[in-house]
């Protein structure tokens, strides 16, 4: 690590960053009083937030193209929690079929 | 935490421990890579505990590690981590404590209590789910993190367990009921296409955000829908 001084800046800027995000979202719904519709709307902007974030983190890495086993699995997850299958098994399932894709050789 | 106990069912608990678990692994493999990257023990023992953010940790790590600025690394994992913003205004008031509460209740907000919180049905599942899937991850990331770089190489490719398809499996299963709602779907499903779009191209972080612009998807259902009732007479 070359310069202590300015990654622990680095550090406390991102932790500050973070915290003041995390209030900040808070703080303007306590100020806005909001209908029920826009209520759910937040909720449902919310699902939408999730579901890139399964779609970006399942499918890339960096900025290039994941590989075909994680997404594979995650899917396999999907389809079992549609299916109303166990939190665990879901889990279990897409951790295991893309491990066992790896090993056979899926990148 | 006993009050956790009472307000939650067994296996919405269960499910919590089982994604604590989770994080628990990645943050083993966090730790074995920042110390495989030349930094000391306390830093990501320091992040975990004070980021407390997973992937803009990888990214501040990564970005520092490549040789870049430590602010410059710090801007690019701020916008990972913009998302908290919608999550804060998503939470109804109340679940992440009152007063001096909300100090540590607000630290603890993340993709899994967040999600845990908004499955469950009335407020206070949703603060109990809330606390107890932020509390778990408090401990379950950082004490992975410092396992990690304790252990160092043994751990670090922890892909070869499937342990990076955990996270978006996890997320996935928490929000497939909202997804059962036709309207939630086809506004996730084009959320999720923007950000697949958008991110070979920005930085991260930011095609998630874009994602958000999918919300003008649901707006439709909020519009009047007086005129499309059949009239009752009088």
């Amino acid at each position: 690590m070359k310069d202590t001084t300015l990654v622990v800046a680095g550090m406390a800027t991102l932790a500050a960053g973070t915290y003041a995000f995390r209030l900040s979202g808070q703080l303007l719904r306590a100020r806005i009083s909001f209908p029920p519709p826009a209520t759910k709307l937040l909720e449902g902007a919310t699902v939408i937030l999730l579901a890139a974030l399964v779609a970006t983190t399942a499918l890339t890495q960096g900025h290039g193209f994941s590989g075909v086993a994680r997404p594979v699995g995650v899917l396999i997850g999907g389809v079992l929690a549609w299916r109303k299958a166990p939190f665990l098994v879901v889990v279990i399932a897409a951790a295991g079929v893309t491990a066992g894709l790896r090993l056979l050789g899926v990148p | 935490m006993s009050s956790i106990r009472r307000t939650l069912e067994g296996s919405v608990l269960r499910d919590i421990a089982l994604t604590c678990l989770a994080v628990l692994f990645i943050g083993l493999s966090y730790g074995a890579i920042a110390v495989a990257s030349g930094f000391p023990l306390w830093v990501p023992a320091a992040q975990s505990v004070l980021v407390l953010a997973g992937a803009s940790e990888f990214l501040f790590i990564g970005v520092v590690a490549a040789g870049g600025n430590p602010f410059a690394a710090a801007l690019a994992g701020l916008l990972v981590n913009s998302r908290h913003l919608p999550y804060g205004l998503a939470l109804p008031p109340g679940v992440t404590g009152r007063g001096w509460r909300r100090v540590s209740g607000t630290h603890v907000m993340n993709d899994e209590s967040v999600v845990f919180a908004l499955a469950q049905e009335d407020l206070p599942r949703k603060r109990a789910a809330y606390w107890a899937c932020g509390i778990g991850v408090l401990v379950c990331w950082p004490g992975g993190a410092v396992l990690g770089a304790l252990i160092g190489s043994a751990v670090r490719d922890t892909n070869a367990f499937g342990l990076d398809a955990m996270f978006p499996a996890v997320i996935l299963a928490l929000i497939v009921p909202d997804l059962r709602e036709r309207l939630t779907m086809r506004a996730a499903l084009a959320g999720a296409a923007v950000a697949l779009i958008a991110a070979p191209f920005l930085p991260a972080g930011l095609p998630v955000l874009l994602a958000l612009v999918a919300v003008l998807l649901l707006l439709r259902d909020h519009e009047p829908r007086g005129d499309h009732l059949p009239q009752v007479a009088p």
